[in-house]
């Protein structure tokens, strides 16, 4: 047991201070698992949010949520208001679909309306939300910019056509200043946040959001039985879906030092809260195919709130990250209490449902190598829809490369995949037959034949053991023919321009 | 930005909705908004700022229930007891209903009187058929106290055997003797002599998979106790009637003392066709039965597992054709995949078989169906109806032709063409002349507009220098039946007032799901009276306003009730026809209506003040219409007859790429010219084809519903059952109505239905990835592609050409 003595005292249950459409909100007494989106639709009656799914997935709740920096500074992301619980809008703003054009339509509306971009019209807020949120952070820059923003918003009437044009058309709209209203508002919010860690109690159920790493340390050293949510993409879903019963959490969406990216000597120091979206731009410079795996990784809502901490501390065997990080060589940084150590990242997986994670640790930063000049990398991901779907396969590999007489052999061999156990796992037998030659077609085909010794992966309702394998068999030959300059491109992106090009793939 | 062709969308030059309110009359030329033109969909401006209600979205009256339905675990189990008292006494529950509390009957199905509402709990009917059946109701102040509390029943079950799978039900069925409906068939000539004479006969099988709506707006019901015993129900439904009618049936009232209303819908699709009634009924007995207003309202998950979906089918065909590819007869075997119950799988089977031959004359068919239980949720309706089920085989069965005798598959496709209009007109396998065919000079126009002879030849080029990446290209087409099959629902009403100011108030008995359709009759109606069309108020559909309404089903909307509409506005201009004749002493035929304003002999009136004048003198302002298809007529224990008022047609060009080592494609291109006869509104007619396009798209591609052995589906939110997103669709879009077209037949303004045949354009995408199955085998063998055609079934059909 810690010694009550030598800690600070509980803090202090404060009310939810936030600020909803421009005007100052204080909540108490709701549970604090309700969800952002049933206090809107319920006590505030503000219905043009819509729930489609409850889950993250259709974009239909979706609203703009604004944060202070710490500085002065104001940033606004698009969340989905479906899997968000209130209190952690403490000390931020909201703004929702009745307040955009509370001054008349914007721009973007009467686009949409002009190119008869609604038709149900039930998801078309959410639509709307996520659109204005591109064209306010300069997201929208072409048409693909302009897909990709909505790849999370679900249509089931359109076909989308008239919504990504209606989005193209404001692409180049002037972005109103706002300055000085955010700078105010940037200065309120950092006052309703308040000072230290806020608490909130109801009907027994505790929230904590701690602003500092020591405070969260303290705090789950303090509550070790309790969960631990950042952009709650998961967690969420255990309340909107499993009805789960969390009456204990830690909110570390707060924590402005787990919300830094720092690299020194070749290596690139995430902090458990960045988000996906935050992340990109940074592993897209260490491979462009960590880019385009961020790209269809979920929808923008999801990545906007998802963070990378979570994406491994949750333990999925079928999350995205994992797999390229393992390959990579990432090691993750836990801490506990005042306690900090450092696991390679596929050493924290130990089974399906656990991890290498102690009551009370968490994970405080990801280190990722840069590669060197020898060595080389591929990801890529295999789902039904290209899409915001969940991987049946995600590959990752990086192949470590040194001269050997005339010669250019593997050195190391890092195959990693998820989808294909219980755990996010390296293909070892498939490596050792790669190690120590030169990685051509033959050893691409021992490798392959191998990989049926790793792994024996499921059937279920994202893909047959007998595809899992296959492709992930297939994207090592596809690796090793793009190395040999014998294949390139990957579909996922392909587009019109297709139709022009060059055959690709390969001699026969 | 890109230069990707974009289409012209914004209606150029017509005026916004906000301006179509506040222009005064004027001497101009045409009014603003009436038929023909592109005028918005009447709740745009609602739906992008929020304002546009819902069923969940009006304020909840004081002391609303929210109710749960707790459903089966079990797949065919006998119930063996059933205890709810933990249920009963949790917090907040007011009340928990089971089979016994149900006054009148336990039913809510369409026709058959098959589809409990909850379970009986006693006898030999105490059985569950599907994971997700509704089991019993818990009423709480909140839906979080509901769920909790059905938590807390004690349900035990004896399991019983259950078919999951087509193949089991095929074994179930074969056991008992006796499918879940009679086995159906349709004859043209003689088809067995003639298959057994034809030189050459393609034969094969094709899986077609289910749909889930996935409409945004999951379903959803209101009811309010009234005086009388009588309730009030908001519903998100296409058929409120029969909402209404099961509801009172439940509740064992007179179908007068049920009232049913919604605005619109969030999507319908036809998933809110039958289904709704269940959510109505067990809202309303709540309502009866504690005294308080009760709302009903499923998650997406519960949604999912619990209602209906698109027909499963499998498709056996075999045909004997000439080496040119000419088809001398056909034979077509369903297998279709009803669930638990009949719901209305005879009419959706019936609509797959009327399409087995889609544009082609068979010469001689047999095309023989039959209905299949599962103890998996009762299938439904879904845009199409069986249509498209239908059309997959005689379109694979085209490719197949094509493959073996090796003539270009639109060859082939044109060669078997129903007779143009002018020809000597063929004959369906239901007997049907076919008189307004016009499939052959849409394929003419878009095989030239969609340049595809040179992307023939494009694409072998590429197939012949690419071995990992192969296209594909398909020119598939539509002819789709207009009219309810069932002869007796192609009837509709409307109700017209015009108040005394002049403006119109605008009711019939059709829904809004998004399509379009009141906007449309509204144009209609200002078109006959020559008003502006923001003149003409739109209202909620009420059984109180218009009754015995069918389904918005069949793509008949504006068909039916634009008629309706027309004859209620005619009824009422003809009586300010007579009244100003008889005033101003001038012929009737002196009495024009002109934009905004009638011509009265050589004087001029704003519509206002003879509305006005109209009115003190006594004239009635407010006319029903009625209107029920002419011409139609089906024996369908002979399977002969005229089912269908007109056909619709359309064709589609799609050019895919796929990738053979993981099955992933891309839809790259896709042209698309459809016919809709003279269109009501092109800016709705452009969203319905572009949208059914893309939905039909899902159906072909990546959206699987996926049961695992225990019968539970796995795949019942957007996480596991993925729709297209804004990245599937392909941004070369190419999407042209069709500026010949015109109906033969006399519907409103010559205009024809266009909710589903454009879903249909999608198997040019499902053919196109046969295509390039094929090249990626070089040709050698023909691939056997099921549908959804995931990355996974797409690989996996490499595999197998290429092992040939």
């Amino acid at each position: 047991m810690t010694d009550t003595a030598t800690r600070p005292a509980e803090p202090a249950i404060r009310p939810i201070r936030f600020v909803l459409n421009g005007a100052e909100r204080e909540v108490a007494g709701v549970s604090p698992t309700t969800t952002l989106l049933d206090y809107l639709r319920g006590p505030e009656r503000l219905t043009g949010t819509k729930e489609g799914c409850a889950e993250g997935d259709c974009g239909a709740c979706t609203v703009l949520l604004c944060e202070h920096d710490g500085a002065g500074g104001l940033t606004r992301r698009s969340v989905n208001a479906c899997i968000q619980f209130l209190p952690a809008m403490n000390g931020r703003a909201i703004e929702t679909i009745e307040h955009i054009g509370r001054n008349g339509p914007t721009p973007l509306q009467t686009a949409m309306v002009e190119n008869h971009a609604s038709q149900c019209g039930f998801c078309t807020p959410g639509f709307v939300m996520q659109l204005h949120a591109g064209w306010l952070t300069g997201a929208l820059t072409d048409r693909q910019s302009v897909k990709d923003a909505i790849a999370g918003n679900l249509c089931r009437c359109t076909g989308y056509g008239p919504i990504i044009e209606a989005g193209l058309e404001i692409a180049d709209e002037p972005v109103p200043d706002t300055g000085a209203e955010d700078a105010a508002l940037s200065a309120r919010l950092a006052q309703l946040e308040g000072e230290g860690v806020f608490s909130y109690a109801s009907d027994g159920h505790r929230w904590f959001s701690p602003t500092s790493v020591d405070e969260l340390a303290d705090t789950y050293a303090a509550h070790p039985d309790a969960v631990l949510v950042a952009g709650a993409t998961d967690i969420g879903l255990w309340v909107t879906k499993q009805y789960r019963e969390l009456p204990l959490l830690i909110d570390i969406s707060h924590v402005r030092d787990l919300k830094v990216i720092e690299e020194a000597a070749g290596r690139v120091y995430f902090g458990a809260a960045i988000t996906h979206r935050e992340a990109r731009e940074v592993l897209a410079g260490i491979h462009p195919d960590l880019g385009e795996m961020l790209r269809r990784f979920a929808g923008t809502q999801i990545r906007n709130a998802g963070t990378l901490g979570g994406n491994i501390a949750n333990g999925s065997p079928i999350g995205d990250l994992p797999p390229c990080l393992i390959a990579l060589g990432g090691r993750i940084f836990l801490r506990k209490g005042d306690d900090l150590r450092i696991v390679a990242l596929e050493d924290f997986f130990i089974e399906y449902g656990k991890q290498d994670r102690a009551m009370g640790e968490f994970v405080a930063a990801i280190e990722v190598p840069r590669l060197a000049d020898n060595q080389r990398f591929f990801a890529h991901k295999i789902s039904k829809r290209f899409d915001s779907d969940i991987s049946a396969v995600m590959a990752a590999f990086c192949l470590t490369f040194e001269a050997s007489g005339e010669d250019v052999i593997v050195a190391e061999a890092r195959l990693a995949f998820g989808g294909m156990a219980g755990v996010p796992k390296r293909a070892k037998a498939a490596e050792a037959k790669l190690v120590g030659r030169p990685f051509d077609a033959d050893a691409a085909a021992d490798a392959m034949a191998a990989m049926a010794e790793d792994f024996s992966p499921l059937t279920d309702m994202r893909a047959s053991s007998e595809y899992r394998l296959k492709t992930a068999q297939n994207l090592l030959k596809r690796f090793q023919l793009e190395l040999a300059g014998e294949a390139s491109g990957r579909i996922a992106g392909m587009g019109p321009e297709t139709l022009d090009m060059a055959p690709i793939g390969g001699a026969s | 930005m890109d230069e990707t062709r974009i289409q012209d969308r914004s209606g150029a030059g017509e005026p916004g909705i906000a301006e179509l309110n506040e222009r005064p009359p004027g001497h101009e030329a045409r009014i603003r908004g009436g038929v023909a033109t592109p005028a918005a969909h009447d709740s745009g401006m609602k739906h992008v700022t929020g304002a546009a209600r819902y069923g969940d979205d009006e304020p909840e009256l004081p002391g609303t229930l929210q109710v749960f339905i707790a459903m089966s675990a079990r797949a065919h189990a006998k119930i063996a007891r059933l205890d709810l008292a933990a249920a009963r006494a949790a917090p907040g529950v007011a009340a928990v209903l089971t089979a016994e509390d149900i006054p009148g009957e336990n039913d809510y199905s369409p026709v058959f009187g098959d589809d409990p509402i909850f379970p009986p709990l006693q006898g030999e009917c105490a059985v569950v058929q599907y994971v997700g059946q509704p089991l019993f109701a818990v009423a709480a102040e909140t839906e979080l106290q509901a769920r909790a509390a059905a938590k807390l029943a004690v349900v035990d079950y004896e399991d019983l055997p259950a078919a999951i799978s087509i193949d089991a039900a095929l074994a179930h069925a074969d056991e008992a003797g006796e499918d879940l409906l009679p086995a159906y068939e349709m004859r043209l000539g003689d088809a067995a002599s003639a298959l057994e004479a034809a030189p050459l006969r393609a034969s094969g099988r094709v899986e077609v998979g289910g749909q889930d709506h996935f409409y945004l707006e999951g379903q959803i019901a209101t009811a309010i106790p009234m005086e009388d015993g009588d309730v009030f129900v908001r519903s998100s439904t296409q058929h409120p009637s029969e909402v209404q009618h099961n509801v009172a049936k439940m509740l064992g009232v007179p179908d007068h003392a049920v009232t049913v209303e919604l605005r619109r819908m969030g999507g319908g699709f036809g998933g809110k066709e039958s289904q709704p009634a269940l959510f109505a009924a067990v809202a309303a007995l709540v309502a009866v039965k504690t005294g308080r207003p009760a709302k009903c309202r499923l998650d997406r998950d519960d949604d999912m597992e619990m209602t209906g979906k698109r027909h499963e089918t499998r498709i056996d065909y075999d045909l004997g054709f000439a080496e040119d590819g000419t088809i001398l007869a056909a034979d077509f075997e369903h297998c279709v995949r009803c669930g638990y119950s009949r719901d209305l799988s005879a009419a959706i089977a019936d609509r797959a078989m009327f399409h087995a031959d889609n544009a082609y004359d068979l010469k001689a068919a047999r095309i023989h169906s039959r209905r299949l239980k599962t103890h998996t949720v009762s299938n439904t309706a879904f845009r199409g109806f069986g249509g498209p089920q239908g059309m997959v085989g005689i379109e694979r069965a085209m490719d197949e032709i094509a493959f073996l005798t090796g003539v270009d598959p639109l060859d082939v496709r044109k060669r078997n063409f129903y007779p143009a209009i002018g020809e000597e007109p063929a004959v369906t396998p239901y007997h049907m002349p076919v008189t307004d065919c016009v499939i052959a000079e849409i394929v003419e126009e878009l095989e030239a507009s969609s340049d595809y002879r040179a992307r023939c030849e494009a694409v072998k080029a590429f197939n012949a220098g690419s071995t990992i990446f192969k296209k594909g290209l398909a020119l598939t087409p539509v002819k789709f039946g207009i009219s309810f099959t069932t002869t007796h629902l192609n009837q509709a009403g409307a109700l017209v007032h015009v108040y005394k100011d002049g403006s119109v108030h605008l009711n019939h008995g059709g829904t809004e799901m998004g399509q379009g359709l009141f906007v449309k009759v509204a144009q209609v109606v200002a078109e006959e009276f020559q008003i502006d069309l923001g003149k003409v108020k739109i209202t909620a559909t009420t059984t109180a306003k218009v009754p015995n309404t069918s389904a918005t089903a069949a793509s008949s909307g504006s068909d039916l009730n634009g008629m309706a509409a027309l004859n209620a506005a005619r009824t009422i201009k003809d009586r300010l026809i007579a009244f100003a004749s008889e005033r101003y002493h001038v012929p009737k035929e002196q009495v024009v209506f002109e934009a905004n304003r009638v011509r009265i002999g050589n004087d001029e009136k704003r519509f206002s003040d003879l509305v006005g004048e109209a009115y003190l003198a006594r004239i009635s302002l407010s006319s029903t219409g009625f209107y029920a298809t002419p011409e139609i007529d089906y024996d369908r224990e002979a399977a002969s007859g005229r089912p269908f008022y007109y056909f619709a047609y359309g064709a589609a060009c799609s050019e895919v790429v796929i990738d053979t080592l993981t099955g992933e494609y891309r839809l790259l291109r896709a042209d698309i010219l459809h016919d809709v006869g003279r269109s009501l509104n092109p800016a709705i007619d452009m969203g319905q084809i572009e949208g059914g396009f893309v939905q039909g798209m899902g159906w072909l591609t990546t959206e699987e519903l996926w049961w695992d052995d225990k019968g539970r589906l796995k795949t019942h939110a957007p996480s596991t059952y993925k729709i297209p997103t804004s990245n599937d669709r392909p941004d070369d879009l190419r999407i042209a109505i069709w500026d010949k077209g015109e109906n033969r037949a006399e519907t409103v303004y010559r205009s024809k239905a266009v909710g589903e045949p454009p879903f249909m354009l999608a198997i040019s995408v499902f053919s196109a990835l046969t295509d390039a199955v094929c090249a990626a085998g070089n040709g050698r063998a023909f691939p056997r592609l099921d549908a959804p055609a995931t990355p996974e079934r797409v690989l996996m059909a490499v595999e197998d050409v290429r092992s040939q």
